[in-house]
């Protein structure tokens, strides 16, 4: 893998949109990992011109961005021991394939394959409409974290200031699938049902067939249906044994799973609850929960793969391929190529600042979009409630990430 | 409601600005008064208000809140205290004004210690519950309202098409009982154990509530107001503090018992000291005997157990010359001798008996008294047992007393759920072979009475006969709870004289 000096960072803005008028950037924290693992925390920066020198500088591997704070976390020490505080963030979401491996067939641990990764597409349509529909939440951006899962980054302005508590609360209204190793039977649905459930699993059946049938082929072999079978609760075990001796008569999955649910009837929930175990989101609520929690930025490179954490377009997301996105090296490749080919526009410009504005030119550009049209629907948003708010008086208010809203490249960090 | 014709002239008068501080018989009592009151009113008032929470204590440890023996009996305390309760606005003046005022006196005095501050945010909340239940159900929107708590009721349109999301996601809500019942929209952060639980229905970033949940998250609010105001009020305490005439009356309303306060004994002089021991055993509180065997053992007490004992046993009717021999005799038997005695102790017994210096008879310490002040320390034997011992050598001294191991668990249960005296309740119980004890204690001579009355035939032995049925539940009719004394004068200046005395004459 190629080291990489300089970065084509572009035009300045953050990452993350800030509201306009307040010194947010200044009292976000940035953390780093440098090489050999030195990790740093509590950065801050008095400009985003400020934090892209700095990322030149020291070329980090990761970067992450933490809360909004009280004071300038660079100068936290210099603060009262109780008086630095965080006082708002994004709520965020971090989904990781490994948390299913229980459940995958295909792939364990760091894998993944295009089999495996409709399990982050069901999580991401299910978690989504819980937050829009059921939370009210507008401004979500959904990323690719760069190797096995997605992060959602939640940046509604009352949603930023949610507490620690709060925060939990909402995982937990989100969380159907529980256990660890020890724990056989992770889903256990009873009556009534509740419309969030009821939601979810109109949302996994689309997908179940082709995902957990098909492709996991769950039912598969006695071993596998076995596992499915360990599943149906005991007072029903009536159902077991008359499934395990028809299972070898059918074909496929497929035809096994009918005459599963055949067996069903309600208040037996056994079927929905096998599909929620196989496929409903599992979500960490550490990192929900806590308000200074540090998450990966969009658009960094992920050290392990050199894959760029990009933004999910909801209108393509059946259509996402994790194994298409832009890598590091072969968005250097593109920009080389640019580079020959367009002309020079101003004499007086450095090559790298030229390589800036050619990411449109690469296969960035598509998720850039995404991001900026992101952005858009929260200037409008914004600019909708100071018309309300201040009646007449239109507020030309600059958005603080800057002219067009352009995003961060990280394209310098370094990976072995 | 009757009225004197000065009354009803001012009333008439009034009625229209009257209504306006209190249109509500329920109040966060977010505001402080700014009139001015005498003396007089600010500590009936005062004294009036504790009388009501502790009865809320009393009943809410005894009853199920929500039960209509219950409601009943703080309902009789309401109207007997008059405080606010189910009357019309032009009416009610007097009754909230006085809420209103007490409330904020109480804040003064129970502010000051975590304890304090626990036990009366308990019982404002309890307080706070019952009113805001008994509301009807136009009132209670209304009080929402004024409050600015955005709960609005749904429409009954939007009910009905929510009808089934609504039945499905509320636990015990079937259809049927959706329609009856009212649903209101609250925001997120109000409602978080519901939805974190997935037990009620959310949509836009709203939970719908029904009206039984609204009171647990109305009640949250309040707690949240008043913990907060009762921390700023401990911080802005010292000025307060600095006013003579509040502070005597503020300290001794945390510290207040409102009973019998035992310093008149018709029983004067039938005690004779040689039944002592026996009596430590059948008919002492448990602090009594246990400082009565300290004594005993080593001969001596502290200054804090001279004090809680020596008065316990003036109220059992030791007379004074009785008290100075029984002291005295021990005394001797440890470290001090006959002159040392007469020199020393003999006087603060003497000056406890209202015999030396200022003269006062001093009465023996309520309940409430002996857990809440002066707690004890390394070699002290004074205190609460059920609040100053450690379980586990509470109960071994419960094993030694030979109470028995189902007996010792409720009283450990009720110990750690703090209910001090009705852990000795249970005790007397116990002790005396009762299923119910048939009053509610609150003074260590209360009990001594109580024990001798039933030991010596004065009172039948009876089972309690409960209006539900229920045989947990306690009468709680007593003598005490209806007394009409003032509370008990304040021992803690005294006491602090006569300990500046002992120091003169060096304690071991």
């Amino acid at each position: 893998p190629a080291a990489f000096d300089a970065s084509p960072i572009p035009e300045d803005a953050p990452v993350l949109p800030f509201p306009p008028g307040e010194n947010y950037f200044q009292l976000r924290e940035f953390s780093f990992t440098l090489r050999d693992d030195i990790y740093v925390r509590f950065q801050s920066f008095g400009s985003p011109q400020e934090l892209e020198r700095e990322l030149q500088k020291i070329n980090p591997y990761k970067i992450d961005i933490g809360a909004v704070y009280s004071h300038r976390p660079s100068q936290h020490n210099t603060v009262h021991l109780g008086a630095f505080q965080p006082m708002e963030k994004e709520l965020v979401f971090d989904i990781d394939m490994t948390d299913y491996d229980d459940v995958r067939t295909c792939c364990s641990s760091a894998e993944i394959c295009s089999k495996c990764w409709t399990l982050m597409t069901i999580a991401v349509r299910v978690i989504d409409r819980a937050l829009v529909e059921d939370l009210g939440m507008k401004h979500r951006l959904w990323v690719y974290s760069g190797r096995r899962g997605v992060h959602c980054w939640v940046c509604d302005d009352a949603v930023r200031k949610w507490s620690p508590a709060l925060r939990a609360a909402a995982v937990e209204y989100l969380t159907l699938v529980k256990g660890g190793a020890e724990t056989v039977k992770k889903v256990n649905l009873s009556e009534p049902i509740h419309p969030f459930i009821r939601r979810s699993v109109n949302v996994v059946e689309k997908y179940f067939e082709e995902y957990a049938l098909v492709g996991q082929d769950i039912l598969g072999s006695p071993e596998r249906w076995d596992k499915v079978l360990a599943l149906i609760p005991e007072d029903i075990l009536s159902h077991r044994e008359p499934l395990q001796s028809d299972f070898p008569k059918k074909r496929d999955s497929v035809q096994r799973w009918e005459l599963l649910k055949g067996k069903m009837d309600a208040p037996c929930y056994a079927d929905w609850e096998i599909m929620l175990q196989y496929c409903f989101p599992r979500l960490d609520i550490n990192v929900s929960k806590g308000v200074g929690h540090l998450l990966k930025s969009p658009f960094s490179v992920h050290p392990k793969t050199g894959r760029i954490s990009v933004p999910l377009d909801l209108q393509r997301l059946d259509q996402f391929d994790p194994f298409a996105v832009p890598t590091i090296s072969s968005l250097c490749h593109e920009l080389d190529a640019a580079g020959d080919d367009g002309e020079q526009e101003d004499g007086g410009e450095t090559e790298p600042k030229r390589r800036v504005r050619d990411y449109k030119r690469t296969s960035l550009a598509p998720y850039v979009r995404v991001f900026e049209q992101f952005l858009e629907e929260m200037e409008r948003a914004r600019r909708g409630e100071q018309l309300r708010r201040s009646g007449k008086r239109r507020e030309e208010k600059q958005p603080a990430w800057g002219p067009g809203g352009a995003p961060w490249l990280w394209g310098a960090a370094l990976f072995l | 409601m009757e009225f004197s014709s000065r009354a009803r002239q001012r009333h008439t008068r009034l009625a229209g600005d009257r209504r306006d501080p209190y249109p509500h018989s329920l109040q966060f009592y977010q505001e402080p008064p700014t009139e001015n009151i005498s003396l007089a009113e600010f500590e009936s008032f005062a004294v009036d208000r504790l009388r009501l929470l502790k009865v809320v204590e009393n009943l809410g440890v005894s009853y199920v809140r929500s039960s209509d023996s219950y409601k009943m009996k703080l309902e009789a305390e309401f109207r007997r205290l008059k405080f606010p309760y189910k009357a019309l606005a032009e009416d009610d003046y007097d009754a909230r004004r006085k809420d209103h005022i007490s409330h904020f006196i109480l804040r003064l005095a129970y502010c000051q210690s975590e304890d304090l501050r626990r036990w009366f945010l308990q019982q404002e909340m309890d307080l706070f519950r019952y009113r805001f239940n008994e509301l009807t159900e136009g009132l209670r929107q209304k009080f929402l309202e004024h409050v600015n708590l955005q709960f609005e009721a749904i429409s009954e349109d939007l009910k009905n098409e929510l009808a089934n999301e609504l039945s499905t996601s509320t636990p015990g809500f079937t259809m049927t009982k959706v329609k009856e019942q009212m649903f209101y929209k609250v925001g997120l952060s109000d409602a978080v154990d519901l939805f974190r639980a997935r037990r009620v229905f959310i949509k836009d970033g709203f939970a719908f509530v029904p009206l039984k949940d609204i009171d647990a998250i109305v009640l949250n609010n309040y707690r949240q107001k008043l913990s907060k105001a009762l921390a700023l009020t401990a911080r802005s305490l010292p000025s307060i503090q600095s006013d003579e005439r509040l502070q005597p009356l503020l300290n001794h309303l945390s510290h207040s018992y409102v009973g019998p306060d035992y310093s008149v004994q018709k029983n004067t002089g039938k005690i004779s000291l040689d039944q002592i021991d026996a009596l430590s055993v059948k008919s002492f509180p448990l602090c009594m005997r246990q400082l009565h065997k300290a004594l005993r053992d080593n001969h001596h007490l502290r200054h804090g157990g001279r004090m809680q004992y020596g008065l316990f046993l003036k109220g059992i009717g030791l007379t004074l010359e009785q008290a100075l021999e029984f002291w005295k005799k021990e005394f001797i038997r440890g470290k001090v001798d006959a002159d040392k005695f007469d020199k020393g102790y003999a006087y603060s017994i003497r000056h406890s008996y209202g015999k030396e210096g200022r003269r006062t008879d001093y009465t023996p310490y309520s309940c409430m008294k002996i857990i809440m002040s002066n707690p004890p320390s390394q070699g002290d034997y004074h205190g609460c047992p059920f609040r100053h011992s450690e379980p586990e050598l509470l109960k071994q001294k419960l094993q030694s007393y030979k109470i028995p191991p189902s007996g010792i668990t409720q009283i450990l249960d009720l110990v750690k759920g703090m209910h001090y005296q009705l852990a000795c309740q249970k005790y007397f119980e116990l002790t005396h072979d009762l299923d119910d004890i048939g009053f509610s204690l609150n003074h260590p001579n209360q009990y001594f009475a109580e024990s001798q009355k039933l030991l010596t035939g004065g009172r039948e032995l009876k089972k309690e006969q409960s209006h539900l049925g229920n045989s947990q539940q306690k009468s709680n009719s007593q003598e005490s709870m209806t007394s009409t004394s003032t509370p008990s004068s304040s021992n803690t200046t005294a006491d602090a004289e006569l300990e500046g005395l002992e120091a003169y004459f060096t304690e071991d």
